[in-house]
């Protein structure tokens, strides 16, 4: 039954969440002014939070489903900070794709690590069939030998391997690029730097190069070495990963989103401006006027990218769901954080506030798992019946 | 619990309303627009199926089925994907028999609500908004002076739907403490009714003006009776419903705009097969599946009986945006052929257009 408010199981976790992000924040500046440090694995609130906050209980199968409270908890954790968390947990986007696509082997010899997941490059970024590292067996010792560049790692410092996108031959373009997975320390695995970018800086992006770099043979992920003529292979395995990780974007940027509204209610409030959701155009600010209408962009967008995720639980395919949600947040956080400063004008941009940072940090909702652009291909083939051949 | 599943009750709902739109609403709506009329038996088809009459309680005739607002929501959304006019004037009836069901007092229901049980198409309205510029729901400009135990209306009321033909009306007016609603029989001295108003948009359906000249009410005739009625709630009921309505007309355009743009060909393709369609298309979808979770996201708190006011005010003013926004790329995809009477677009946007202004005049 269409329902769209919390359990008091799911509203206690939404709480709990709440205070451990709020103590996140207080790091978000300085770790925005000193990008070059990392910030701490373990904020030395985390004992004192962890041991006077009693623990939420666990919903049940009344309470609000597992894939819709994750997203819920991404909003928060966001909404607090991008980046700094009491203790950091998880690995990263290359954890997914080896729950998706690993052998039960490799689940079990990597699932452990934080994994990277490598797939951009100088040369290509949306069309990943451009990739051009490349990988080559060498039957004499059976291992792959990786040679190419990598940039935009997402956790790509604190990663302890990555799995990177390799082709094994150019000319068979999408189905030939698998997967590898590669362990920091390998002989010929560099990590020459991390990204200097507009947000989101307490972020370990990083770039990676790889020279004759030899991995075992068994680390190709998925183990299946074939290029299929017909369909694009471990291409397609991957790319299922991103109906889940495409509503978590779109929670991530969400959160920084809400952030950025509930400071410019405050201000608001503080000013005397009211808002009034009844009154018409003639009785009430502009500033109250558009206010509302950011509110109302939000509130649209959380909504798409819950329902996403609840899809997901219900076992239902949600391939144009998680496009949709991903597209609508990345105009909405946009649309929301810069609607905020022109409504607080000078104080939007000054630093002594967070509202600037979390504009920059929100910039990239549109960008990574997929630009905009490319979540607009999706759904438009999906609308109209087309192949990617038929409309590019 | 956050869920965004549909009952299966609900989904039959759809189902039989979404093929009944399109063999009785779709091909009807065109003729009704140029006309500015709706056959009689339309509404008699529609009375049928029992729009009205279902969650009016048993015991004043009704159906007695469980009173949803999300389930009306959906039947509307249903019925505008057909024919947006269409769709007001089938449910305009219940939004009278709703206000009074929900607001209204005991004698009150006793008394208007059997008239919505009969065998027969029955019509009374909502006079809610006003001519002049800049309404202010809250705020209306005809006035109740209190006279004796009863109350003296005085203004007027533009777009009161299928007013032609109603038997009563309930007029929202402002007294000393705030705003009422109060029901007017058509016959009342004082009151004049204007012929059908002429208007961009929605022409099959009739809307009239009222003259109210020093209108008498009785004190039972106000509704909720002693307690008056909670006029917001009203208002964020109606809004909603128009969102459902500019959600179905939003998915008709859609739908209209992807086969249409498969077929034509420019520079020897489709013009599907660009961008700058494409992606016009892409976004008409994304948005109306945000539009459609605003309005059920409303709709659900307003059944649950949570103060919704800001999610009405979302529901309403998104939609409104987004609707006219694809009301008016429909008609671009369709380029010149959108422009021309013989596609429907042209007549999508205008509905847009109208409803986008219209407060009070649909409830759930």
């Amino acid at each position: 039954m269409i329902d769209f408010t919390l359990t008091e199981t799911d509203q206690a976790i939404v709480d709990y969440n709440r205070a451990s992000a709020l103590i996140c924040r207080k790091y978000a500046r300085y770790y925005d002014e000193n990008e070059h440090e990392m910030p701490p694995e373990v904020l030395p609130e985390a004992e004192a939070f962890y041991g006077e906050t009693p623990l939420p209980p666990k919903g049940g199968p009344e309470d609000t489903s597992p894939p819709v409270m994750m997203a819920l908890h991404s909003m928060i954790s966001h909404w607090g900070d991008y980046t700094i968390r009491l203790k950091r947990t998880g690995g990263g986007l290359g954890n997914a794709a080896l729950s998706a696509a690993g052998t039960p082997e490799q689940q079990q010899k990597w699932g452990n690590l934080v994994l990277s997941m490598a797939i951009t490059e100088p040369g290509c970024g949306s069309d990943p069939s451009r990739v051009s590292t490349s990988a080559v067996l060498d039957p004499e010792t059976d291992e792959w030998v990786i040679n190419g560049e990598k940039i935009f790692v997402t956790t790509g410092i604190r990663a302890e391997a990555v799995v990177i996108w390799a082709t094994l031959d150019k000319s068979a373009g999408r189905a030939g690029i698998k997967s590898f997975l590669v362990e920091k320390g390998t002989p010929g695995f560099d990590v020459p730097h991390k990204e200097k970018k507009l947000g989101i800086r307490a972020d370990d992006t990083a770039a990676y190069v790889f020279s004759d770099c030899r991995i075992p043979r068994g680390n190709l992920l998925g183990g299946d070495e074939s290029i299929s003529k017909k369909t694009s292979g471990g291409f397609r395995g991957v790319m299922k990963t991103f109906n889940m990780t495409r509503p978590m974007t779109a929670a991530m940027g969400l959160g920084l989103a809400e952030a950025a509204l509930d400071f410019t209610r405050e201000q608001l409030a503080e000013a005397g401006v009211e808002i009034d959701y009844m009154a018409g155009l003639s009785s009430q600010s502009a500033a109250a006027e558009k206010f509302i209408r950011l509110e109302a962009i939000y509130d649209a967008s959380k909504l798409t990218t819950l329902q996403a995720c609840w899809l997901a639980g219900e076992g239902k395919p949600n391939n144009m769901e998680s496009s949709v949600c991903k597209a609508h947040a990345g105009g909405a956080v946009r649309a929301i954080t810069q609607g905020c400063i022109e409504i607080l004008g000078a104080m939007g941009i000054s630093r002594e506030h967070l509202l600037e940072k979390w504009t920059r940090d929100c910039r990239i909702t549109d960008i990574y798992e997929g630009t905009g652009e490319i979540q607009r291909l999706i759904i438009a083939r999906g609308l109209l019946d087309y192949t990617r051949a038929d409309l590019k | 619990m956050i869920s965004f599943g549909l009952s299966e009750e609900q989904e039959l709902v759809r189902d039989t309303l979404r093929e009944f739109a399109a063999d009785a609403l779709r091909p009807t709506g065109r003729e009704c627009d140029e006309t500015s009329s709706i056959p009689d038996e339309l509404l008699q088809s529609a009375w049928e199926l029992g729009l009205t009459t279902t969650q009016i309680p048993a015991e004043y005739g009704g159906g007695g089925e469980e009173r949803s607002l999300v389930t009306n929501s959906i039947v509307i959304e249903e019925l505008a994907y057909g024919d947006a006019a269409l769709a007001l004037a089938l449910v305009a009836p219940s939004q009278f028999a709703n206000a009074i069901l929900d607001h209204g007092s005991d004698e009150q229901k006793q008394k208007y609500l059997p008239l919505f049980c009969g065998e027969n198409f029955h019509m009374a309205s909502l006079a809610q908004l006003e001519p002049g510029p800049v309404g202010e729901p809250m705020r209306p400009r005809t006035v109740a002076e209190p006279k004796g135990d009863g109350w003296v209306l005085s203004g007027q009321k533009s777009f009161v739907v299928m007013g032609d033909r109603a038997s009563h009306f309930l007029v929202f007016a402002r007294n000393q403490d705030g705003v009422d609603a109060f029901i007017v029989a058509r016959g009342a001295e004082g009151l004049t009714i204007s012929e059908p108003e002429l208007n961009m948009g929605l022409k099959g359906l009739a809307t009239v003006g009222l003259e109210l000249e020093r209108v008498e009410v009785a004190a039972a005739d106000r509704l909720g009776g002693e307690a008056g009625c909670n006029v917001a709630q009203l208002i964020n009921n109606s809004r909603v419903a128009l969102g459902s309505v500019l959600l179905g007309l939003s998915r008709a355009v859609l739908d209209y705009c992807v086969p249409y743009s498969k077929d034509r060909v420019a520079f020897d393709e489709p013009i599907s097969k660009k961008q700058s369609i494409a992606f016009r298309l892409a976004e008409m979808h994304i948005e109306c599946e945000a539009m459609r979770n605003l309005v059920w996201q409303a709709a659900s708190h307003l059944e649950k009986g949570l103060d919704a006011s800001a999610q009405a005010r979302f529901a309403r003013t998104y939609v409104n945006e987004k609707a006219l926004w694809i009301a008016d790329n429909g008609i671009q995809v369709l380029g010149g052929h959108g422009f021309i009477r013989e596609h429907p677009v042209e007549m999508w946007f205008r509905h847009a257009r109208t409803l986008s202004v219209l407060e009070g005049t649909a409830g759930l």
